[in-house]
């Protein structure tokens, strides 16, 4: 038997970007621009979503898929999942494919828990037999049984998230792709769905392809993962690996280059701890360094850097301006440093949205540059309070906090003055 | 199985012009009965008197025609035996068949964006889904119409033979100019508006509310051209004997509801695959 679960070859994906032209949602506009384009060229760029992709994936291998936004990676689920089809080049798939582009998809508000269940089981792909089979499962996984002939629109929208998730996670297909469904649900029902896909890949020996910016999820799910750089395939590595590589990529963006040459671009942006490159240490001195290119002069300049973690909350919020720094930019490179002494950020992964804004704060201020998920900052444990005592990994919460601690001998008639006290109050 | 394993399924650009994905749609075909059920059970859901709405709708249509062109302006059925409000309702049925499975048909895939943008189907499957719920309406008005023919005691006769045949071509019709509309509508949104307007204009060059042998010859010729015409009449024929005045406008309507359905079949599946990047 073969063990090739899916392959990819030469896939490219093409969207056609016009220009010198509107798109035509009346159908006048079109008429009327038909009978101008008899004497106007329009003209049409071909836009690469996926350029030449080949790759294969074995049966029960978890395969990751990370990059930066505009990547290719929503588009290539949305191929391998047949929502739209490639320019050219071929996917081979060998067993039944059940994708999980949203959690809910076609949920109607209007209906009970149970007709949702089989509304949308059906919608996934599953046949009318399958989901008798497994209702009593998926009502049990979800944790909604007294509210089964219930409308949805009445659940709490955590109800209505683990139902979804839960009609989901009894799809049984050979090879199941995925696209970032756990970001949503409290923590506690995120690591349920976990355990389950976990589940499904090890005991079932199925495929999963999953697409996620969650380093965590990424490493303890995957057992390969695919790096997609601006639609070009960058290679497949082990999952620790891939992490890495998308972190020290950094961001190389041109974000169109060509198109847009009026507006800031990051063309380099790394950290460092101790002298060294891609380290950040808890409680060590850390620098962020990010280089812009300027094609015009900006007078009142500020960055703002946004720290991230994996649920997309924001830990802190770097402001030059709120820090006190506006810059006077001319056009051309400029390096900037933002050093955080003794780093308060327990270990973990973090991303970085990095923001320039033009203008002063109440006085037109504007963003003209913004690039989400800049950079993925790794922070390992570190010797924080100076006390010889690494916190490890366990140490839970965002930050650390510096702390005095001291203790007093208090004698019995005191505790008895602060009953008291409380008596009267 | 040896390394050159068959693949379950091979994606890649697909071309040419195929009408039906008979083999697909039999695979969905739970999704098919699935969503067609959501409709039904969505339609009157939060109404006060649900259900009911199904049987006063043509009831009050089919008044409102007997008012005007059987008690005002007089118009002959054509049949001494059929009364109006029995013909007008006959019409009425099948008509409303026609005009609601293309309503529905043309707005399927707009009205389904969240759908067709997240999960893979055969796009079909929406506005053929849209056929169930307005059957399930006939079915209602057709248990009215039985009462009807009863109080009235018109005998039901050979030709009621004929009737499916005409619901069929109705379907058929209604289906073609649907799934065009709908992968118009993907695209051009002034579709959702000029639908309506094109089906109330097409009822009234449709014999619904009257006869074709009430009118003059020369508007007799013009109303013929509309295939929805031989349609009506030969539904009204089928269930009540009313005449029909031309024959040749039926085998006419029965060759253009097949070339319709073709072409809009065809039309929404060379489309189909832009839905995703465009809706």
């Amino acid at each position: 038997m073969s063990d090739i679960a899916l392959s990819v070859r030469g896939l490219t994906k093409e969207y056609k970007i016009l220009h010198n032209a509107e798109k035509h949602n009346r159908v006048t506009d079109a008429v009327a621009s038909s009978v101008k384009g008899l004497f106007k060229k329009t003209e049409v760029e071909t836009f690469k979503a996926l350029d030449d992709v080949s790759f294969d994936v074995k049966k029960g291998e978890v395969l990751g898929v990370i990059g930066r936004n505009g990547a290719g990676k929503s588009t290539l689920l949305k191929i391998l999942s047949r929502i739209t089809e490639p320019s050219s080049g071929e996917i081979h798939l060998y067993g039944r494919v059940g994708s999980l582009l949203e959690v809910g998809t076609g949920f109607h508000p209007e209906l009970t828990g149970r007709e949702n269940i089989f509304l949308n089981g059906a919608i996934l792909g599953m046949r009318k037999r399958e989901i008798e089979r497994q209702f009593d499962a998926i009502v049990d996984f979800a944790e909604v049984e007294k509210f089964l002939d219930t409308p949805v629109k009445r659940y709490s929208s955590g109800m209505y998230v683990r139902l979804a998730f839960a009609v989901a996670a009894h799809l049984n297909p050979e090879i199941l792709i995925v696209d970032e469904v756990l970001a949503v649900g409290d923590a506690q029902f995120q690591k349920k769905c976990l355990g389950k896909m976990q589940d499904v890949s090890r005991e079932g020996g199925r495929t999963v392809l999953v697409v996620s910016h969650n380093p965590v999820m990424i490493q303890a799910l995957c057992t390969q993962c695919l790096l997609l750089k601006q639609g070009t395939l960058e290679g497949v590595f082990s999952p620790h690996q891939a992490m890495q590589e998308y972190a020290s990529k950094a961001v190389s963006i041109d974000f169109n280059t060509k198109s847009h040459t009026d507006k800031p671009t990051i063309i380099a942006i790394d950290y460092a701890s101790e002298g060294r490159a891609h380290v950040a240490i808890s409680g060590s001195d850390l620098t962020l360094q990010v280089t812009y290119n300027l094609p015009k002069p900006i007078l009142l300049a500020s960055i703002e850097i946004r720290v991230l973690r994996d649920d997309a909350t924001i830990v802190t919020l770097l402001n030059s301006e709120i820090a006190g720094n506006l810059f006077s930019l001319e056009a051309g490179t400029h390096r900037f440093n933002c050093t955080l002494p003794k780093l308060a950020l327990t270990p973990g992964e973090y991303t970085l949205d990095v923001l320039l804004f033009e203008g002063q704060d109440g006085y037109s201020k504007k963003s003209i540059s913004t690039n989400e998920s800049a950079l993925l900052l790794t922070v390992t444990s570190g010797d924080f309070f100076k006390t010889g005592k690494l916190a490890s990994s366990k140490y839970s919460g965002s930050f650390f906090q510096d702390q005095i601690w001291e203790t007093t001998n208090i004698k019995p008639s005191v505790i008895r003055n602060i009953a008291t006290k409380l008596e009267t109050m | 199985m040896s390394e050159e394993a068959i693949p379950h399924l091979i994606i890649r650009k697909k071309s040419g012009w195929q009408a039906l994905p008979i083999r697909e749609l039999w695979e969905f075909r739970d999704l098919l009965n699935t969503l067609a059920t959501r409709d039904v059970k969505l339609r009157y859901r939060q109404t006060a008197i649900g259900v009911l709405w199904v049987v006063l709708q043509p009831l009050i249509g089919a008044g409102l025609f007997t008012f005007i062109f059987g008690s005002v302006a007089k118009l002959s059925t054509g049949s001494d035996k059929v009364p109006y409000f029995a013909f007008s309702f006959a019409g009425l049925m099948v008509w409303n068949v026609f005009a609601q499975i293309l309503q529905k048909a043309s707005d399927s895939m707009v009205g389904n964006a969240h759908l067709v943008s997240k999960i893979y189907f055969p796009r079909m499957i929406l506005p053929l889904s849209t056929i169930y719920g307005v059957l399930l309406d006939f079915a209602v008005a057709s248990t009215l119409m039985i009462a009807l023919m009863v109080i009235y005691g018109i005998p039901p006769h050979v030709g009621l033979l004929f009737l499916p045949v005409a619901l069929f071509m109705a379907i058929l019709m209604a289906l073609g100019i649907g799934l065009w509309a709908a992968s118009l509508n993907v695209t051009f949104r002034d579709v959702k508006y000029v639908i309506p307007v094109f089906i109330n204009f097409l009822m009234w060059a449709t014999p619904v509310a009257y006869a074709v042998s009430a009118l003059p010859p020369a508007a007799q010729a013009v109303v013929n051209f509309n295939p929805m015409a031989g349609v009506v009449e030969s539904f009204r024929w089928a269930a009540l004997g009313t005449p029909v005045q031309n024959w040749g406008s039926v085998v006419y309507s029965a060759v253009a509801s097949i070339l319709l359905f073709i072409f809009g079949a065809m039309m929404f599946q060379r489309t189909e695959r832009r839905f995703a990047d465009v809706i």
